[in-house]
């Protein structure tokens, strides 16, 4: 008899124990978008047990280059709910929990510490010292992504000693409007890549360090932070 | 002039320590993060870490987009 998750158990990295981890494992994912959409999409194939969605937007026409998880016709209409209809009939075994706000001082500290991890789809600097904080305090590893344009970096913080604080005390609060969907497409799968790396505990993650790449020269570095 | 790499691409600067590279440069003063020879230099040790021939430096700048 098949079996969904037949072909990533047949790794060794993976097996009947990693799929078991998996299966018992709480992810909270920050930011529904263009990181978001990967992110969320491979951990629910890949069947985490649950995955908490958390955005306060609405889907927009400039949204569907990247956020791929949405329809033109649910232009208008809340992203987490939008995107928790897809995920259920992607994988109706994964617990989609909706969270149609924004990550706040007031509700940081509960929301995170019902997660194991927490994945970063968000699009701002406050959001990631806000998430970063917390996940010192709580002891729960932040998998950190941003992208810019053609750019992008992915890091492990809050499970070493680097939190975002050590990367960049003093981002500006900006944010990157500019992008083509491939650059979340690529990021975002390397942050869901971590997430299950963590949860099933093999390889050598992005614990205190920084991966970037550049898609206009494919030029990639790591940086111990 | 010293001979050291910046994002894999050789290059000479006049600078002798990463804060006077970060000067030369022209890069902004916050943002941006240094590392040397695959390490992080925090900023408030970039006044104290002396570049040599082929030090390896990379600049991370913040990204913000998701």
């Amino acid at each position: 008899m098949e079996r969904r998750y037949d072909r990533q158990i047949l790794l060794p990295e993976i097996g009947e124990e990693g799929q078991r981890k998996l299966a018992r494992a709480r992810v909270l994912l920050v930011g529904c978008g263009g990181l978001g959409a990967p992110i969320a999409t491979y951990l629910t194939a890949a069947g985490v047990g649950t995955l908490g969605l958390m955005d306060d937007d609405k889907v927009s026409l400039t949204n569907m280059q990247r956020q791929v998880l949405f329809t033109e016709g649910q232009v208008g209409l809340g992203k987490v709910a939008c995107a928790a209809l897809r995920l259920r009939q992607l994988n109706s075994e994964v617990a989609i929990r909706e969270y149609p706000c924004r990550l706040a001082l007031d509700n940081a500290d509960t929301n995170i510490s019902e997660y194991d991890i927490v994945v970063d789809g968000t699009d701002n600097a406050a959001s990631r010292y806000l998430i970063s904080d917390v996940c010192q305090r709580l002891g729960k590893p932040y998998v950190y992504g941003s992208i810019c344009g053609l750019e992008g970096q992915v890091a492990v913080l809050c499970k070493g000693r680097a939190t975002y604080r050590t990367l960049f005390p003093d981002a500006p609060l900006n944010t990157d409007k500019h992008v083509v969907g491939v650059t979340p497409a690529v990021v975002g799968s390397v942050e869901a890549s971590q997430v299950i790396q963590l949860i099933c505990g093999y390889g050598e993650s992005l614990v205190d360090r920084l991966w970037t790449i550049d898609l206009r020269t494919m030029q990639s570095f790591i940086i111990n932070l | 002039m010293t001979e050291i790499r910046i994002n894999g691409k050789t290059a000479e600067t006049e600078a002798a320590t990463l804060l006077e590279l970060a000067k030369e440069l022209g890069l902004p003063e916050r943002g941006v993060a240094l590392a040397i020879d695959g390490r992080l230099a925090r900023r408030e040790l970039w006044a104290a870490t002396a570049l040599r021939e082929g030090s390896e430096v990379i600049i991370v700048k913040a990204a913000y987009g998701g």
